[in-house]
């Protein structure tokens, strides 16, 4: 490699890395904007603005829907399996809602502590499966997902930590 | 090593050889995406959640892989272009960032239509989601710096730089699912670690996965090769092909 060849090879090395380092520094300063939703953790804490629309997400916790039979009327819990949302819901939940489910909904919080939602979207997770075999997984005890384990130990985790991490949903 | 990365910068010498490589990309492309395609939409179980809808990833997962892959490509031809000064690099990206452009559209269009029954949307602004249009922008933003200049020198230089600095939205778009809290999930196919799904889904992936691979590099070299004709014209090699052709067909 000829000496000026190798200077332009680091100038524009240099010039990426540096680029790169802008956009790392302004992506870490705005990460509470980029992360899409609070998780129940960070509405306990206070994290979350009152009255306002924002958005939550966590896992539907087993049991806790209760339908109105008379409307479309929904209540349920949503968990991050450290702390506790309830939701309140009127409209046509998506396909994928069940208990167990990750959910990202949008609404806002008010003084009771309840969020109202305008909206529940259903999260997938990365898992697929044919059902025989998720059907197989919950007659050996298994819920099809694993998400009860995987939740736990994230909860384990959070208890001994202390801090919220994104990846583990 | 070093000759033989000098002979690929010839365009002769490329123009030749891709000549004997392309109809074994071709086949292996047009042979994987049937095999692929009739397994993953007719045979392939359906998903216990998602029922049929989830066969969109036997397209979507390939596109979006494309999508970076090619992105990626194009930013190291750039550099081998400003660097080494090789004219064929350059051409091959500048035939490259429209099927990126086009792969990025599929993954972003499968994308939404899987959205409205699985989460309820057909988009949300989560970091996934909104990295990947950002890709969009940037290869259209590649192509439209190779037309706005009337020197093709200047025009080459500048989709390259763009291409370089691009590339750093690739690990953001990778990592995306992992550093923020996202709508989409995190990566179901990977080539590190063990799938999230079982072999009778999984294989059909790989051979999707695998056949748009193929026809990108089938493709590129049959643009390339065009591209060569196309800047070369002016060249005796060029000029003595055209004439032995014309000939043959008289």
């Amino acid at each position: 490699m000829t000496p000026k060849r190798k200077q332009k090879l680091f100038v524009i090395l240099g010039l990426v890395s540096l680029a790169a380092i802008a956009v790392g520094l302004t992506l870490y300063a705005l990460r509470a904007n980029i992360n899409l939703f609070f998780s129940p953790v960070q509405i306990a804490q206070g994290d979350a603005p009152m009255e306002r629309q924002i958005r939550a997400g966590g896992m539907v916790k087993e049991g806790s829907v209760s339908r109105d039979p008379e409307s479309l009327d929904v209540e349920f819990t949503v968990t991050d399996y450290v702390d506790d949302l309830e939701v309140y819901y009127s409209g046509i939940l998506p396909d994928l809602f069940r208990e167990g489910q990750g959910v990202v909904v949008v609404g806002e919080l008010q003084a009771d502590g309840r969020l109202y939602a305008d909206k529940v979207l259903a999260r997938h997770d990365e898992n697929y499966m044919p059902p025989e075999v998720a059907q197989a997984l919950e007659e050996a005890g298994y819920s099809p997902a694993d998400y009860q384990a995987k939740a736990a130990e994230v909860g384990k985790r959070l208890d001994e930590e202390g801090v919220p991490q994104a990846s583990e949903y | 090593m070093w000759a033989f990365i000098h002979k690929l910068g010839s365009p002769k010498w490329f123009y030749t050889i891709s000549a004997k490589l392309q109809p074994w990309f071709w086949a292996a492309a047009v042979l994987l995406l049937v095999v692929g395609s009739l397994w993953g939409l007719a045979f392939a179980p359906a998903d216990y959640q998602q029922g049929n809808s989830f066969r969109i990833i036997y397209v979507h997962v390939p596109a979006a892989f494309l999508a970076q892959s090619i992105f990626i490509s194009m930013a190291v031809s750039g550099l081998v272009f400003m660097v080494w000064k090789i004219k064929v690099a350059d051409m091959a990206a500048a035939v490259m960032a429209p099927l990126g452009a086009a792969m990025t559209f599929v993954a972003l269009f499968s994308g939404a239509v899987w959205g409205v029954p699985t989460w309820g949307t057909w988009w949300m602004w989560d970091a996934r989601l909104t990295s990947m249009l950002i890709l969009l922008f940037l290869y259209l933003g590649v192509i439209a710096l190779r037309g706005a200049f009337t020197s093709r020198d200047s025009a080459s230089r500048a989709a390259s730089v763009l291409a370089m600095v691009g590339v750093i939205n690739i690990p953001i778009i990778k990592y995306s699912v992992d550093w923020w809290y996202t709508l989409h999930q995190p990566a179901s196919f990977t080539l590190t670690s063990r799938p999230a799904m079982p072999t009778e889904m999984w294989l059909p992936l790989v051979i999707m996965v695998l056949g748009f691979y193929s026809f990108f590099i089938a493709l590129t070299l049959m643009r390339t090769r065009s591209e060569i004709l196309r800047r070369e014209a002016n060249k005796r090699w060029v000029q003595d092909l055209v004439k032995g052709q014309v000939e043959e067909t008289r």
